[in-house]
């Protein structure tokens, strides 16, 4: 059986990484094609690639079997190729017919809106959509959106459709009617290429399979063929690179409890202890719930349920200012959204959470403010022109330590780091990986949310993994497994470890 | 061009020295002392209305009732005078402060805690206020035979050849200037404007820094309502009629970026000296009525242009700057 579409050989560089090493795959018409791998193991770069957006540094995309060059998501659409993604991007104010046909509406000069909305209708009643062509695409849910994603694929005639974990955001029984949309595309020939975590999806849904690690093709076969204790090997693979510090500390009196947080939809029952010196990870899939749970501790959503004891007295947190007061801090995971003023300088930044400290009578002192900022830019070596210069100037890594330097002004017993070494380079990432080691050797105590596991068992004491918006499991340094704990947070069956 | 871009209040301050030099050598009587005496005491009320512009701007926000609430809290205090027309001066700026800041609290309330857009908010306000000052007269105006002699005087009085008004701007903006860069609610304002998200994060209460920016605005706007109308000797409903866009274009001007977080009150005042020498040199230099305001436009147009390129090509200078110095300094 020829391919519909394959990438030969297909490598891609970005800066200090190798997102992609010689990966090929075939997508075969009437199959459904599952790609799998852990966050930043180069499916995304794949999706990426074959919908235009990116172009490979080396090997080739084929259709047919002959080279093509998709230098846009216009060129991949030309091709066939459509993609329907986690989140969806649509156009919420239009309607359902505009979405599907936005870029090639039917007509000349002037648009022809009755054969667009009677196009459109054949193409939901094919997809047995429960809504109209004129319905405004806000007054759809989530899985519903997915369908108009669908029909717009289908407008294009698209022989390859990607779905790039579509059911993130789906309840269990969307869920299911989604597949049975995969499975009528299938029969109707079209190559599918289906992305997704849960090994449930994977077994139900998926005629073959490939495995990703580090950019590079670890494996792939027939699914049926396949186990998921197998699969969850190959995802992890390598032994835990050994690059991080080596601490040896006895954690102290606990500092924090946490007993059975819980919000309307994100999370429920989070409950734990964390000690004086001690590194506690957590560790899921995006959307588990983590980031969620740390937001409401911190103040910045409320809980339904729950209590938080600090030195073992209970805190009522409402506002992230009483979170700060009781001596908590919380890098958030977006750097540029969640974490620092751009315009303002370094300073400015790094003051910003302590002002308190610096005001001399009434007035703020400057030279306090600099004081304060050369101990923590040293201490973290930012690297700056200048402490006045505005952070948007700054790199990544950078930024970075300059959001981290933030909260350590305020000198907190507890901190949340949240993805603190999302999207930065190697280096900064070692350097924040040995200043985390120092701070628990300095008695702070330390919640480290991640979605990378070599960072998550090179750094935690105890690991606790969320897997949807529940606990499902702790383990303490050394009676872990990567292939457990992957188990743990796919919800794959315990057998896997 | 490289001085222009290592600091905007040097650049501005050498742009207004050169078309004052400029002017003046096509009609030396602009450069007299008396006629730059002039300049800046004409300019007084320009100066006050753009501290609090500032401010808002400094908050992502905008303010365009400014102009209305003048109009208002003006005509308030003129009413009030008529009942008490020899009250000691600083009554009527109370008055005028309480009324602005009162008119400033409603905007602060609808933009911080209701959530509306500012530029929605204080566009309907702007309506409201202007309709306001008709109402409460019945379409009267307050002339200078009904205020009172202390009333009328105190605006014009001169210290040093300048007037109080031009003192009372100078007062306010020395108050703004140490508020926002020697307060940590100073510091807060920028860090709403810079990112109010990240501010959140702070610990820093967004809402009340954002209601409170506009009664700041509002009462500096009262307290220029009340020397506006004491100065010219009348209030109707018609005074400053598009002010609020003068202000704004001052600010802009003056480096207040419209997205929030960058700018400073010594630069929001050479925006208003610049706009205010502009308006000021035209008639001296014989231009026509009729095209000075088209003139005034493009000056303000073409300033902000500089501006923004100046802006661009400093970020592509910096970086590589930055990245070879590495280190601290």
């Amino acid at each position: 059986m020829t391919s519909a579409l394959s990438l030969h050989e297909v490598s891609k560089r970005f800066p200090g990484v190798k997102a992609l090493d010689g990966v090929s795959l075939d997508l075969v018409p009437g199959s459904v094609m599952a790609l799998i791998g852990e966050n930043g193991a180069g499916k995304s770069t794949i999706v990426k690639i074959l919908t235009g957006i990116y172009r490979p540094d080396e090997g080739q995309v084929r259709i047919g079997g002959k080279p093509v060059r998709l230098n846009s998501p216009r060129d991949a659409w030309a091709a066939g190729v459509a993609a329907i993604h986690q989140e969806t991007v649509m156009f919420d104010e239009l309607s359902v017919a505009e979405n599907v046909f936005m870029g090639h509406m039917p007509g000349g000069a002037l648009i022809d809106p009755r054969d667009m909305r009677d196009r459109t209708a054949s193409l939901l009643a094919r997809i047995e959509a429960d809504f109209e062509p004129e319905t405004q695409v806000k007054r759809l849910s989530v899985a519903q959106k997915h369908m108009v994603e669908i029909a717009r694929a289908l407008s294009h005639d698209a022989r390859v459709v990607i779905m790039d974990e579509p059911t993130a955001a789906l309840s269990r029984h969307e869920i299911d009617e989604l597949f049975k949309l995969v499975d009528s595309l299938r029969s109707e020939g079209r190559a599918i290429l289906f992305i997704s975590h849960k090994f449930d999806e994977i077994f139900g849904v998926s005629d073959r399979w490939v495995c990703l690690r580090d950019g590079r093709k670890v494996g792939e076969g027939a699914t049926a063929a396949t186990t998921e204790p197998e699969l969850v090997r190959l995802m992890v693979g390598r032994p835990v690179e050994q690059i991080y510090p080596k601490r040896d500390i006895t954690p102290g009196p606990v500092v924090l409890e946490v007993d059975g947080l819980s919000n309307a939809t994100e999370f429920a029952d989070i409950s734990f202890e964390l000690r004086r010196g001690e590194i506690l990870g957590f560790y899921g899939l995006v959307g588990s719930g983590r980031s969620e749970a740390m937001q409401c501790l911190f103040g910045l959503t409320p809980p339904t349920n729950g209590r938080v004891l600090l030195d073992g007295a209970e805190v009522a947190i409402a506002e992230p200012a009483e979170a700060i007061a009781a001596g908590m801090a919380y890098v958030p995971e977006d750097r540029q959204e969640q974490g620092l003023a751009l315009p303002l300088g370094v300073r400015e930044n790094i003051t910003i959470a302590s002002l308190r400290d610096h005001v001399k009578r009434i007035f703020l002192s400057r030279r306090s403010e600099t004081e304060a900022t050369e101990t923590l830019g040293t201490r973290l070596s930012i690297r700056t022109a200048g402490w006045e210069n505005p952070v948007n100037e700054l790199s990544g890594g950078n930024q970075q330590k300059v959001v981290i330097s933030k909260w350590l002004a305020t000198r907190p017993k507890v901190v949340i780091l949240d993805e603190p070494t999302k999207g930065i380079d190697v280096g900064s990432k070692a350097a924040v990986h040995d200043f985390i080691g120092e701070l628990a050797e300095e008695g702070l105590a330390v919640i480290l949310v991640t979605s990378e596991l070599p960072e998550a068992l090179g750094l935690s004491d105890r690991l606790i993994v969320m897997h949807e918006g529940r606990i499902a499991g702790t383990f303490t340094r050394g009676n872990w497994s990567p292939e457990a704990v992957v188990a743990m947070a796919t919800g794959a069956r315990s057998d896997a470890a | 061009m490289t001085w222009l871009t290592e600091n905007r209040e040097t650049a501005l301050a050498g742009l207004i020295m050169a078309m004052v030099l400029a002017v003046g050598l096509y009609a030396p009587a602009f450069v007299t002392p008396a006629s730059l005496v002039g300049v800046l005491n004409n300019t007084a009320f320009l100066f006050m209305l753009v501290l609090g512009q500032t401010v808002v701007l400094l908050t992502r926000g905008i303010d365009l009732s400014v102009a209305a609430n003048l109009a208002l809290s003006g005509m308030l205090v003129a009413l009030i005078g008529q009942y008490g027309p020899d009250m000691p001066a600083p009554v009527y700026l109370a008055l005028g402060a309480l009324s602005g800041a009162f008119l400033g609290l409603v905007i602060g309330l609808l933009v911080g805690w209701v959530g509306i857009p500012p530029i929605v908010v204080t566009l309907g306000a702007l309506a409201i206020y202007r309709g306001m000052t008709v109402v409460i007269t019945g379409g009267d105006q307050v002339n200078s035979s009904e205020m009172g002699e202390t009333f009328q005087a105190f605006p014009r009085r001169e210290i040093l050849g300048l007037t109080s008004s031009f003192w009372i701007a100078v007062a306010l903006a020395l108050l703004t200037h140490v508020l926002l860069t020697r307060t940590r609610f100073g510091r807060g304002i920028y860090a709403v404007g810079g990112n109010p998200v990240a501010a959140r994060y702070c610990g820093i209460d967004v809402e009340r820094v954002q209601v409170l920016v506009y009664v700041l605005s509002g009462s500096i706007a009262g307290i220029a309502g009340y020397l506006w109308v004491a100065h010219y000797g009348v209030a109707y409903s018609e005074i400053a009629v598009g002010y609020e866009l003068t202000v704004i274009a001052a600010c802009v001007i003056g480096g207040i970026s419209i997205g929030g977080g960058v700018g400073t009150i010594p630069g929001a005042l050479l925006g208003a000296l610049f706009l205010g020498t502009v308006v000021n040199a035209l008639p001296t230099m014989q231009v026509s009525p009729f095209w000075q305001m088209a003139i005034a436009g493009a000056v303000i147009l073409g300033s902000v242009v500089l501006n923004a390129r100046s802006e661009s090509h400093g970020a592509k200078l910096i970086l590589p700057e930055a990245r070879r110095k590495g280190g601290t300094t």
